[in-house]
């Protein structure tokens, strides 16, 4: 996680929690911190209509000097919102303690905007939820998991409020993606001087001990000392009920291990614990 | 990922794409009748087309929000094949303008259209517009004093109904309010009813009778080329149209093959060829429609209004139909061309001209945009053909000269290459100093060889200097080219 952390703002209520989040994460990390804005001006959406149906003289030059004047207007408004909303975030993350925060604003689809930077960033933060999806508070926004697929770096999905993460845990399942991601930790400085717990859902075996404890060595050498647990039941359940009696603050965790065709009978693990949980989950890819 | 796209480009502005696909049916249905008369044949054959390119499109396009149908582009095209063959060779002519077209999608070929340069698109456009006007005048010709006066009234109906109301689309004002005129009055005008067959049912799946022999793909090949560049062409403008106004991204050679699948579909139900649609596309944006949502609703209401109210369509007065028509010319027309004719260059002035021109005498608009294009080649390589320079230094107390050529060398500035050496002036030695020109192909290489043959010949020693930069541009594909700073390596000499 040598590139920088990647806040990205909206007119949401969970624009404080992202940027203090992406604060504490830049800090932590000892990465700039760039706070981003995605202007998306939905331009499929008609914003006029005529029905009266005819076309007269130089009809085509003057609908779209109509057209661009509207758009011109619109866009110049959410411009100026936004390039505001940045400032504050950037005054916000200035007190918290960040160096010289950047401010960018892009034009364009959340998803794509992203993929588009995605090269020159390490760690991107994102509300649970965006400004249009703010009322259904048990549903995810509509462009976090599409986000989160598309992305192929570590993401840190916020609640609304900040809390100091202090405990971790890292669910832990023995398969490539959580080995991996048990790798990255160890080799940054994120979760430097924490209390971290390794917890893997299912029965107690031998085969389950070996991996845990190759974990707790591996994040040994990068200097975290971490505890170990194996409990039963289903993930969705077992581990926000473990994370709520450990006081934990921080969940990490991979993302979408499995298939797409799999995830439309069974629902997905990842959605669900996101969905649930009021605390912050570290996506790895 | 498919899902969000699909929801995207079908359900992100559901009322506009309703409302305006409903206007849009109501300006079709008289357009696919007046094309169908265009073509020679029946006005349900020009509906069904409609219907169907419509509907199919709205899937397998790649310009959400563009109209296409039957179209008088293609209408044109097709007259002598119905002439002389009938209508079931143009059903077989419609099918293999599909393949065609598929084809043309899968091979990439919508990026060609690069080569299409402005002057040309606007020569293509008002070309179009002119052969829609013309098209009319049959109507207009040899009739009593009544359909003109109904033409005018329709006109002024089109263009000043919407001053008093802007939901009701005024062309259907005009066919509704001229149709109960007619029938009030009895007038004894030409109507619909007497142009031909017009749909009684939704149309069917149906094989073209044609032999499949060679004689047959001998006869239809021509006109499904035709077709299918004519096709493309206007689909691939009227796309870069819409991208402009709505401010969004198309999928170029997903046109192509959507065009294609629709053609086809269009063939096995009895419906001519057709394509996208300028003036229809315009009004459909007019009127708020952006998503594939637009084009689907305007196929599927244009055939529920034309088989369930068949009778009340075939009373319908041609002049009606002409008033629609002579409005979709004046829309489609680039009246900007006109006022932009003394202020832009001549050569764009030229192309623009000409491209109308051969459109209108050959009632091709492939010939038109080939001599169009041909000639904007010409111009350009003329153009740059005008930055050759070439010095000379005398040195050495007159025995020797120095030229040193600066700029391009290419077939069209060959000969001014060669024009620029003083072979009469007897000199010992001649250096030409190429390291800052470009030898783009190899009449430029075999003009200096002949000129270094001629100093030769009048017993002049010659060096060349920097021919390894000059002639990189000869090698069509260079390997620098991809690498990053090649094109500061190609200009700095």
């Amino acid at each position: 996680m040598h590139h920088k952390v990647l806040a990205c703002l909206d007119h949401s209520s969970y624009a404080n929690s992202v940027c203090d989040y992406a604060s504490w994460a830049a800090m932590q990390l000892e990465t700039p911190l760039e706070l981003v804005h995605v202007l998306d001006h939905h331009q499929e959406t008609a914003q006029t209509a005529d029905f009266s149906g005819n076309i007269g003289l130089g009809e085509q030059e003057s609908l779209l000097a109509e057209l661009a004047a509207v758009d011109e207007q619109r866009a110049s408004i959410t411009l100026q919102r936004g390039h505001l909303l940045l400032e504050s975030a950037k005054k916000r993350a200035v007190a918290a303690g960040v160096d010289k925060p950047n401010i960018r604003q892009r034009h364009g689809e959340l998803v794509e905007a992203l993929a588009d930077i995605e090269d020159e960033v390490g760690l991107f933060v994102l509300g649970k939820r965006g400004e249009a999806g703010e009322r259904e508070s048990e549903h995810l926004g509509a462009n976090l998991e599409r986000v989160v697929r598309a992305l192929h770096r570590p993401i840190l999905v916020t609640p609304a409020t900040f809390h100091l993460p202090t405990k971790m845990m890292v669910a832990f399942d023995g398969s490539m993606t959580t080995r991996k991601g048990i790798e990255m930790l160890a080799s940054s400085s994120l979760l430097k001087g924490h209390e971290c717990h390794v917890v893997l859902v299912g029965t107690d075996s031998a085969a389950a001990s070996t991996q845990l404890d190759w974990a707790r060595i591996t994040l040994l050498s990068g200097g975290i000392h971490a505890t170990t647990r194996i409990i039963n039941g289903e993930p969705e359940t077992a581990l926000p009920a473990y994370a709520a009696a450990n006081d934990i603050d921080l969940l990490v965790m991979g993302a979408y291990g499995h298939s797409r065709i799999r995830q439309l009978f069974v629902g997905s693990t990842t959605t669900a614990i996101i969905r649930t949980s009021d605390l912050p989950v570290l996506l790895l890819r | 990922m498919l899902l969000t796209k699909i929801r995207h480009d079908w359900f992100s502005n559901v009322r506009g794409d309703l409302l305006a696909g409903i206007v849009v049916a109501l300006a079709l249905i008289p357009e696919a009748i007046a094309f169908s008369i265009i073509a020679g044949v029946d006005p349900k054959v020009g509906l069904y087309a409609s219907f169907c390119i419509a509907v199919v499109i709205a899937f397998a396009g790649g310009r959400p929000g563009m109209i296409s149908a039957a179209t008088g582009a293609m209408a044109l095209v097709m007259v002598t094949l119905v002439k002389e063959h009938g209508l079931q060779y143009l059903l077989a002519a419609t099918l293999l303008t599909g393949v065609l077209q598929i084809v043309a999608g899968m091979v990439k070929l919508g990026t060609l259209m690069r080569f299409v340069s402005r002057s040309v698109v606007t020569g293509f456009v008002n070309a179009l517009a002119i052969l829609i006007f013309l098209a009319q005048l049959p109507e207009l010709t040899n009739v009593p004093w009544t359909v003109y006066a109904m033409t005018a009234g329709g006109l002024g109906i089109i263009y000043l109904f919407p001053y008093l109301n802007r939901t009701i689309p005024s062309p259907l004002v005009c066919i509704v309010l001229l149709t109960a005129i007619s029938l009030f009055i009895g007038l004894d005008i030409r109507t619909v009813g007497d142009m031909g067959a017009l749909p009684d049912s939704l149309p069917i799946f149906l094989l073209p009778e044609v032999p499949f022999t060679l004689e047959t793909l001998r006869i239809i090949f021509p006109y499904a080329l035709t077709l299918a560049v004519v096709g493309l062409l206007e689909s691939m403008m009227t796309a870069t149209i819409i991208d402009d106004l709505t401010d969004t991204g198309s999928n170029k050679n997903r046109e192509c093959v959507g065009q294609g699948v629709a053609n086809i579909a269009s063939g096995f139900l009895g419906g001519m060829a057709g394509c996208a649609m300028i003036g229809q596309s315009v009004i459909n944006v007019k009127s708020g429609g952006r998503g594939r949502l637009s084009t689907l609703t305007a196929g599927v209401i244009l055939l529920v209004m034309v088989v369930f109210l068949g009778q009340w369509v075939q009373k319908i007065p041609m002049a009606a139909l002409v008033a629609v028509m002579i409005m979709v010319s004046i829309g489609t027309f680039s009246w900007d061309s006109i006022r932009n004719l003394s202020k832009h260059p001549k050569s764009s002035s030229i192309v623009m001209i000409a491209t109308v021109v051969v459109v209108v005498f050959t009632h091709d608009l492939a010939k038109g945009v080939f001599v169009g294009v041909l000639l904007s080649a010409l111009f350009f390589a003329t153009k740059v053909g005008r930055l050759l320079h070439i010095d000379s230094t005398s040195g050495d107390e007159g025995r020797t000269r120095i030229y040193r050529v600066k700029g391009q060398v290419f077939f069209a500035s060959a000969d001014h290459f060669k024009a620029s050496f003083d072979f009469k002036e007897a000199v010992e030695n001649v250096q030409i100093d190429v390291s800052e020109s470009h030898f783009w192909d190899i009449t430029a290489v075999a003009a200096l060889d002949k000129v270094v043959l001629k100093f030769q010949r009048e017993g002049t020693c010659v060096d060349i200097i920097g021919m390894n930069e000059a002639s990189t541009t000869l090698v069509d594909r260079f390997a620098i080219h991809d690498k990053p700073g090649a094109l500061e390596q190609m200009m700095k000499h």
